[in-house]
């Protein structure tokens, strides 16, 4: 079926053209750095349309307009804001380690950004495809929190501090809740290699495949994903009544920026390893036997699939963060520590169960 | 080419951190300092087409070893501070233990390199068949050092909760 919306041919047309004008050293490299840029663009431009969708999505929760002065609907505001935040003086703080304090910000981005290019976005949108994507994910997403720590000490302000500390207990408790519902459904796939999961749900996704184990290991996941990225119910390190605005209270101007990035795009790469995972990925919704469906279906390119499939999660995530009120710290801990964890662990074994005795909805229907 | 380019970088990386590292008066900047080494040696893992290892090393040492590191330094007194100069003996002791620690490792170092001389080729090893080898009973696999490992895991989890309760 040929699909004229999709990016392959341009890729591969790229591709031949480079390999055929240029030795093949250059080609890569030429390759690689297009790669990066459009990563890097596509990085920031997706922080932009967050940071917008998010302030509407917002007022519309508390029943006002949101952002409508800068362009129509106030479509450009965020590029405003960027402007603004470029421009903003970067303060130094005394008496601080300096190294540390100029270190700190760059930990988190390149964090969030080295697990961004993990991401499948489309079919031929993939920059690598490691046979241990899922793990890859996880481990690159864990150097973050190495950069809200320093940034808490090294800001010479115990509010920075304390929202430190509060965050990195919270995201090494709930990253281990996120690691364990990502592991159930690598059971029931029986591979971590991020290609191989999606052309495995091409017509039953993991989320259906695994029934009751997968939708308690989806929501999971969700909570926890949703705790990692410090936001909603679990803000706690920048709860604004009490520490100011917790780790980052220091900062200013571009460095700011950087962990203000970082936090939407968090919830992006969240939305979209669940997507990845539980969802089908950037497949169609296809349906075995229904050949018809399925080619119209086709039709609509796979990274629209992506976008909108993640664009729901975020709405969810989003809905969450408007509706629940903050948790107090050892709330916080108790439901990681005293439910999540143990209903994971128990989750993981009936899994496991499901899978070793047929119970599987692919087993149970015959589906491919 | 790009290859020998990138481990030179790397090697780089590595050595000037972990000197530094040793050397800082900080403690804080100690411990940055070793997540650079230890980022450095994923890199070297990568590079070697190891992608398990790779990973591994960062989510364990980088993103959980160093974090716990970090936690640990911001939890006592004064992590900020210059750490004093030892006493002189102690000085010549440290000493002699790193260059006797250095002896040991170099010596297993070089008889394993010499033995081997060439890199054996790994780099298509999937994670099915590495779940394999942790897990199976045959020779040559790996279930009861595995199984012993987390015994002694467990133990050190009860031996931290004893020392908790105990104030």
């Amino acid at each position: 079926m040929t699909q004229p919306l999709e990016f392959t041919h341009l890729t591969s047309w790229l591709d031949t053209t480079l390999r055929a004008a240029l030795p093949e050293f250059w080609a890569l490299l030429i390759e690689f750095v297009l790669v990066a840029v459009v990563l890097l663009a596509a990085y920031a431009v997706i922080a932009l349309i967050l940071i917008y969708a998010e302030r509407k999505i917002t007022a519309f929760f508390q029943a006002r307009y949101g952002p409508n002065r800068v362009g129509k609907w106030g479509l450009l505001q965020s590029l405003a804001d960027m402007i603004k935040i470029l421009l903003k003086e970067i303060v130094k703080i005394n008496r601080s380690d300096r190294f540390l304090f100029f270190a700190a910000p760059f930990f988190m981005i390149v964090a969030s950004m080295a697990t961004f290019g993990g991401i499948p976005f489309g079919k031929g949108l993939h920059a690598v495809d490691f046979n241990i994507g899922v793990l890859y994910v996880m481990a690159v997403s864990s150097v973050g929190i190495i950069g809200v720590l320093l940034a808490g000490w090294s800001s010479n302000n115990k509010y920075s501090m304390i929202g430190a500390m509060r965050s990195g207990a919270q995201f090494v408790s709930y990253e281990l809740s996120a690691g364990f519902a990502l592991m159930t459904i690598v059971v029931l796939a029986g591979t971590m290699q991020f290609s191989e999961l999606i052309e495995g749900q091409r017509f039953c996704w993991n989320i259906f495949n695994g029934h009751i184990s997968s939708i308690i290991a989806f929501v999971i996941y969700l909570i926890s994903g949703h705790a990692e990225t410090n936001r909603g119910p679990f803000d706690l390190p920048e709860a604004e009544s009490e520490l100011t605005a917790g780790y980052h209270t220091e900062y200013s101007g571009l460095q700011f920026g950087f962990y203000y990035l970082a936090e939407y795009l968090n919830m992006f790469i969240i939305a979209s390893i669940a997507t990845t995972v539980f969802l089908g990925g950037y497949l169609p919704i296809q349906v075995q036997g229904w050949d018809g469906f399925n080619g119209i279906m086709g039709l609509i390119p796979s990274y629209l699939w992506f976008f909108a499939k993640t664009a729901v999660l975020i709405f969810l995530s989003l809905w969450v963060r408007w509706s629940f009120p903050r948790l107090r710290i050892d709330q916080l801990l108790n439901l990681e520590w005293k439910y999540l964890l143990p209903i994971n662990l128990v989750n993981l074994l009936v899994m496991v169960i499901l899978v070793l005795t047929g119970l599987t909805l692919k087993d149970l229907f015959g589906i491919i | 080419m790009a290859q020998q380019i990138i481990f030179y970088v790397l090697a780089v990386i590595i050595t000037v951190f972990s000197i530094l590292a040793v050397t800082s008066k900080q403690i804080i900047r100690s411990a940055t300092y070793l997540l650079f080494v230890l980022l450095g040696t994923a890199g070297l893992y990568l590079l070697l087409g190891y992608n398990y290892l790779f990973a591994v090393q960062i989510a364990v040492y980088a993103g959980g070893i160093m974090v716990l590191f970090i936690f640990a330094i911001l939890l006592t007194n004064k992590p900020g501070e210059n750490v004093k100069t030892e006493l002189p003996i102690r000085r010549i002791v440290a000493g002699l233990t790193s260059l006797a620690g250095l002896a040991f490792c170099g010596h297993i170092i070089y008889w394993n390199v010499k033995k081997i001389s060439v890199l054996t080729e790994m780099a298509d090893i999937t994670p099915q068949q590495l779940g394999r080898m942790m897990m199976g009973t045959d020779k040559y696999q790996y279930l009861l050092p595995f199984e012993m490992i987390s015994i002694l895991l467990l133990a050190c989890i009860v031996g931290a909760i004893m020392v908790a309760r105990k104030r």
